[in-house]
């Protein structure tokens, strides 16, 4: 803090003429925002660097991590076929949880703003309120459904099928996963659906336009930056993901999140488990800023 | 304004269905009699949720949790309250650059902040410590409460305060008769979000919760990794009344479309 002061000192805003504020003036502001930077600094900022230096850590089977720098945990990682499984198997996952919310929870949305309003409150409080139950809970429900003798297999038992194997799957992860992170599509698509006046679209009926086209033409792109921010934050979210792949996977079906509590509280080997970590975040990073660069390029062309 | 055709209603009745289907299987075979997780039910009895009562195990994670959400939501709010009002209020250096850090914990994964908090704990000596746990959380949490003060504050109509002050209030009473009431119900609504938040938190606290000082949400995920039987439905159906219970005051307080979009 003692530095921002310094460089902003009197010299510097005095010559700023009056438009700027003698830095004293932003003493108040500074030292109202003060203890929550200490702890963020203190808990955020220091730590992630830690874990960062621990990425270059040797591993010792016997004696633990071992100061150094070296790149051999990102070259195993990077190049062991065993870790290439899981991280595939992480963003397989990660994009099949997205395109399916984007594919329930853009209509559901629309289907909410359609409705009137007890039954849109309601119901929109339905969807988004599990969003407050802890994931480890909505974890065991789906558990409990998806199991040999749960109630999914008992429906298809009733048509002469089954019993089918659905626990311990990637569908079951999948399917658990876009249960969770339906809301966070619904919200954006629900607040960009709230900008669109209800009048264009009623012009274009009038205008002799299906309502297919209507809803190709007039209400897709007005809600696509919506499905465009509802979709970078399920991906981040299921990429990362750890209670329902660890509950619903089984200990076969590891993804990133698993193998790096694995690394950690299993074979204790934390260089390796911070460089899986990292990774992810990393990828989820590089992902998230193309997907979204691409895309809002295509979209300011289309707007011209 | 059209209204939803047969396709779209069948539509949401099945997304409805979805939704609700695992909360509602928890809530039914919370109270089945029998020695196993079988459906259908046959009768109806409390003698799982009295068995939680004989596992102290639950019991204490329970407190924890209760200890824990009660505490990093008050100190979260605050740390939280002061830095809000100046971001939302004034214009200073530095002011993005505190914003972005104090809503930094959504973009980083819980699992990535789980991990950083573990090698540090280590390193100062504080694995296990229950106030450093509590440090933790308010990382996760601080940024729900700033988000819900910030909307409530940067939305307030400041000549009020003003007014109070050229009629002789001193700032500290303009702030205690005519801003804090303004913006209470963001500050209360925030709190709630916070303690939910806390209570709920999984993926980080896996890391860094000690025997000593594990949450109910841990306690639940080993409980459930172990071993199934009708005790974790019944501790499930627990927690959601008691979140469904949060949940209605958190509406009244300050509704909870609000909260969960943004706006109204």
């Amino acid at each position: 803090m003692a530095s921002t002061i310094d460089s902003t000192g009197s010299d510097n805003s005095r010559a700023l003429k009056n438009d700027r504020a003698p830095w004293h003036a932003f003493v108040p502001p500074w030292l109202m925002s003060l203890p929550a930077f200490i702890l963020f600094a203190v808990l955020v900022l220091t730590p992630l660097a830690m874990t960062v230096v621990l990425t270059f850590y040797r591993f010792d089977p016997a004696s633990g991590p071992i100061a150094a720098f070296q790149f051999g945990n990102y070259i195993e990682v990077l190049t062991d076929s065993y870790y290439q499984t899981i991280f595939a198997r992480t963003f397989g996952i990660a994009i099949l949880t997205t395109l399916l919310c984007v594919a329930i929870g853009a209509p559901e949305a629309y289907v909410l703003y359609r409705m009137r309003d007890p039954w849109r409150s309601m119901f929109l409080l339905v969807i988004l309120a599990p969003l407050l139950v802890s994931v480890v809970v909505r974890a065991f429900g789906w558990s409990m459904l998806l199991n040999t003798g749960g109630i999914v297999n008992q429906f298809f038992g009733l048509f002469g099928l089954g019993p089918y194997k659905l626990e311990y799957t990637t569908f079951a992860i999948v399917i658990a996963l876009v249960h969770v992170m339906l809301p966070f599509m619904v919200i954006p698509v629900w607040t960009s659906l709230q900008k669109l006046d209800p009048q264009v679209e009623n012009a274009a009926l009038s205008l002799m336009a299906s309502p297919a086209t209507t809803l190709r033409r007039i209400v897709l792109p007005q809600i696509a930056p919506g499905i465009l921010s509802g979709s970078l934050m399920v991906f981040g979210l299921s990429a990362s993901a750890f209670a329902i792949p660890g509950l619903l996977g089984g200990r076969r079906l590891k993804v990133a999140a698993t193998a790096v509590y694995d690394e950690f509280l299993g074979s204790l080997n934390w260089p390796l488990g911070a460089t899986i970590a990292i990774l992810l975040l990393i990828a989820n990073l590089v992902i998230m800023i193309t997907y979204y660069r691409v895309l809002e390029r295509r979209y300011s062309r289309s707007l011209g | 304004m059209r209204k939803n055709g047969l396709v779209a209603l069948s539509f949401h009745t099945l997304v409805i269905l979805f939704v609700l289907a695992p909360l509602v299987i928890i809530v039914l075979v919370a109270f089945t009699p029998d020695q196993t997780l079988t459906l259908p039910t046959h009768g109806f009895s409390l003698r799982w949720f009295r068995a939680i009562l004989d596992y102290p195990d639950f019991i204490s994670a329970f407190f924890n949790s209760i200890k824990l959400a009660f505490a990093s939501a008050t100190l979260s709010l605050a740390l939280a309250l002061p830095a809000a009002l100046a971001i939302g209020r004034e214009r200073f250096p530095g002011r993005e650059f505190l914003n972005g850090l104090f809503l930094s914990p959504l973009v980083i994964p819980s699992l990535v902040l789980g991990i950083a908090f573990l090698r540090f704990f280590a390193m100062i000596g504080a694995t296990g410590s229950f106030t450093w746990l509590v440090a933790a959380h308010m990382i996760i949490i601080t940024p729900f409460v700033m988000r819900l003060v910030l909307a409530s504050v940067s939305g307030m109509d400041r000549s009020i305060e003003h007014a109070a002050q050229s009629l002789g209030a001193d700032r500290w009473t303009a702030f205690r008769r005519i801003t804090l009431p303004m913006i209470l119900p963001g500050i209360t609504g925030g709190w709630l979000l916070a303690f939910i938040n806390s209570f709920d938190e999984l993926t980080m606290s896996i890391f860094v919760t000690s025997p000593q000082t594990i949450t109910l949400p841990v306690r639940m995920y080993m409980y459930a990794t172990e071993s199934i039987d009708p005790m974790m439905a019944s501790v499930s159906a627990l927690v959601i009344f008691v979140t469904a219970g949060a949940m209605i005051v958190l509406d009244r307080v300050y509704g909870l479309n609000r909260i969960l979009i943004g706006s109204h």
